[in-house]
């Protein structure tokens, strides 16, 4: 059995290749995605220029939650964001032809149709992290929970982005539904959870692990005090709520695939 | 014995009714048997092949192909088993067919030098050489055939599966497609099960047929045996199409044969 991280690699890169045969598109397209990128990013500098707090967060503050987000979702969006396709796949019964290689099917849906411009979101996330890294004081011994709280988010938003597809094996016309989650849980904690009402922030904490992805490890990087006064402990529990998730999403996962039952023909 | 298939039903539930789509369905092939498995569209041919490439697992019953139960060992058979869909391809859309065979080599494993071997004598077999740098959205239906095919025997499987691959085909294209798996057939003893609604097919190539009709096996013997079925009827096209007709009239007096003793192989 190859394994599945080589798998991922080969089939990217096949797919980055096929992508590069139109370097003009490629580089677009990833300048495209920086830029846009910015111009949501803007939006911050547009609300400081009115307020120097939101939701009781400075704007370096901010920023460094913003950029947390942007990283964790972007990474995510560009190795797993296509396992929402497939609908499509067992729509078409390409999904067939996946399962009689002898490699996961999760890799397969993941890297087909690779698209490596995504790359563009991903800098830009990791460019307004710099930068609101560069207007806090982070000590050494907190700046460890960074690359840990980045790697959780990235966990976290591969696992809804698997239990989206999970749920297609079921309702194979409705990927919408998916995305509510995964795009906009990544658009949901680009700001301070402190913005949104009492138990939005509870649901995402306690249900739909998204707070751990920047909230609750970023308040401990900028050594805050919780708006919600949710227990100190919540702060280091990122890789725990990410592990949680992932599992639940990979039995999600196992059982689509055991229901799974192919298309007429 | 190659293939198993023992007492294998699979029901689908459709709007709250089940639909038993294979029922109580034995059959075994020996290893190098060349097997055409006719039947009406909806009979269960193609739910029989999902079963045996483990792309569905059985709701009943028992099935083993190379040794291993398909559903439960999938990854592992695909190592084993060939699979040709000649509805839709299993090649990578976008890519060129020769990046497609590269790829292949790398996720089967296949040593370099073998795949090397394998892929020159398919080449020249199928007379791929002029479009292995094309886009596989780009090829002609009988030249993505070949390609699928070829992408089916590079790891060099005991097994190869067929799911109607001259369907829509020109005379030409078919004619080589039939010959590449008759020699093939021969000279490598490779085991094939070919779905199919051409009858040329089943004539050129099968000696065994195997007919399924409302997920039961209503037909196993020779070709020869197929068509003394009904009395007075020379061309296997009215043959089959009077079995089709007269289980569609009255399902339970069809004609029914349990398996005789398999012919063998020796061409």
């Amino acid at each position: 059995m190859v394994s599945p991280v080589r798998t991922y690699a080969l089939l990217a890169w096949t797919w980055t290749r096929a992508a590069a045969q139109y370097p003009l598109s490629f580089t677009l397209m990833t300048l495209g995605g920086f830029v846009l990128g910015g111009l949501d990013a803007a939006v911050i500098w547009v609300i400081f220029a009115n307020t120097t707090t939101l939701g009781g967060f400075g704007l370096s503050e901010v920023m460094f939650l913003y950029g947390t987000a942007g990283l964790a979702f972007s990474v995510g969006d560009l190795m797993f964001s296509n396992l929402d396709r497939i609908s499509q796949h067992i729509k078409a019964g390409t999904f067939d032809a996946m399962l009689v290689r002898p490699v996961s099917p999760f890799v397969q849906v993941a890297t087909d149709r690779f698209v490596p411009h995504r790359i563009g979101r991903v800098l830009q996330g990791a460019l307004v992290l710099g930068i609101g890294l560069s207007g806090v004081h982070v000590p050494l011994e907190r700046a460890w929970m960074i690359p840990v709280m980045v790697l959780s988010g990235i966990v976290i938003f591969t696992a809804i982005w698997a239990l989206g597809g999970a749920a297609q094996f079921l309702l194979t016309d409705a990927p919408e539904v998916a995305n509510a989650f995964t795009y906009g849980g990544g658009t949901l904690v680009q700001y301070p959870l402190s913005v949104y009402g009492d138990n939005l922030v509870r649901g995402v904490t306690f249900v739909l692990p998204l707070a751990f992805v920047n909230w609750q490890p970023g308040l401990y990087v900028l050594d805050l005090e919780d708006p919600l006064d949710l227990p100190h402990w919540l702060r280091f529990l990122s890789p725990a709520a990410a592990l949680a998730l992932a599992l639940v999403a990979g039995l999600a996962w196992r059982a689509g695939i055991r229901r799974y039952r192919s298309t007429g023909s | 014995m190659i293939i198993e298939v023992d007492r294998v039903g699979r029901t689908f539930k459709v709007r709250g009714s089940v639909v038993h789509a294979v029922q109580d369905l034995s059959f075994s092939v020996e290893a190098g048997e060349f097997v055409g498995y006719l039947g009406p569209n909806g009979a269960g041919k193609s739910t029989t092949i999902k079963m045996l490439t483990g792309i569905l697992a059985p709701t009943s019953g028992h099935v083993r192909v190379a040794g291993l139960d398909p559903s439960r060992r999938r990854t592992a058979l695909a190592r084993r088993i060939g699979v040709v869909f000649g509805q839709r391809t299993t090649l990578w859309w976008d890519l060129p067919l020769k990046d497609s065979f590269e790829l292949i080599r790398l996720l089967y494993k296949v040593d370099r030098k073998m795949f090397r071997e394998r892929l020159d004598e398919l080449c020249s077999l199928l007379g791929m050489g002029d479009f292995l740098a094309t886009p596989v959205r780009q090829l002609s239906l009988g030249q993505r055939m070949r390609g699928d095919i070829t992408a089916a025997l590079l790891h060099d499987p005991a097994v190869l599966v067929l799911d109607e691959p001259t369907i829509g085909l020109d005379v030409v294209s078919k004619a080589g497609v039939r010959d590449f798996l008759r020699r093939r057939s021969v000279e490598h003893g490779t085991t094939v099960l070919l779905t199919t609604h051409d009858l040329g097919d089943i004539e050129r190539l099968c000696r065994r047929v195997m007919l399924i009709d409302h997920g039961r096996l209503a037909f196993d013997g020779t070709v020869g045996d197929l068509r003394a079925m009904v009395p007075g009827e020379t061309s296997i096209e009215d043959v089959v199409a009077h079995l089709y007709l007269s289980s569609r009239e009255s399902p339970r007096t069809r004609p029914h044969r349990p398996a005789q003793d398999p012919p063998s192989v020796t061409a």
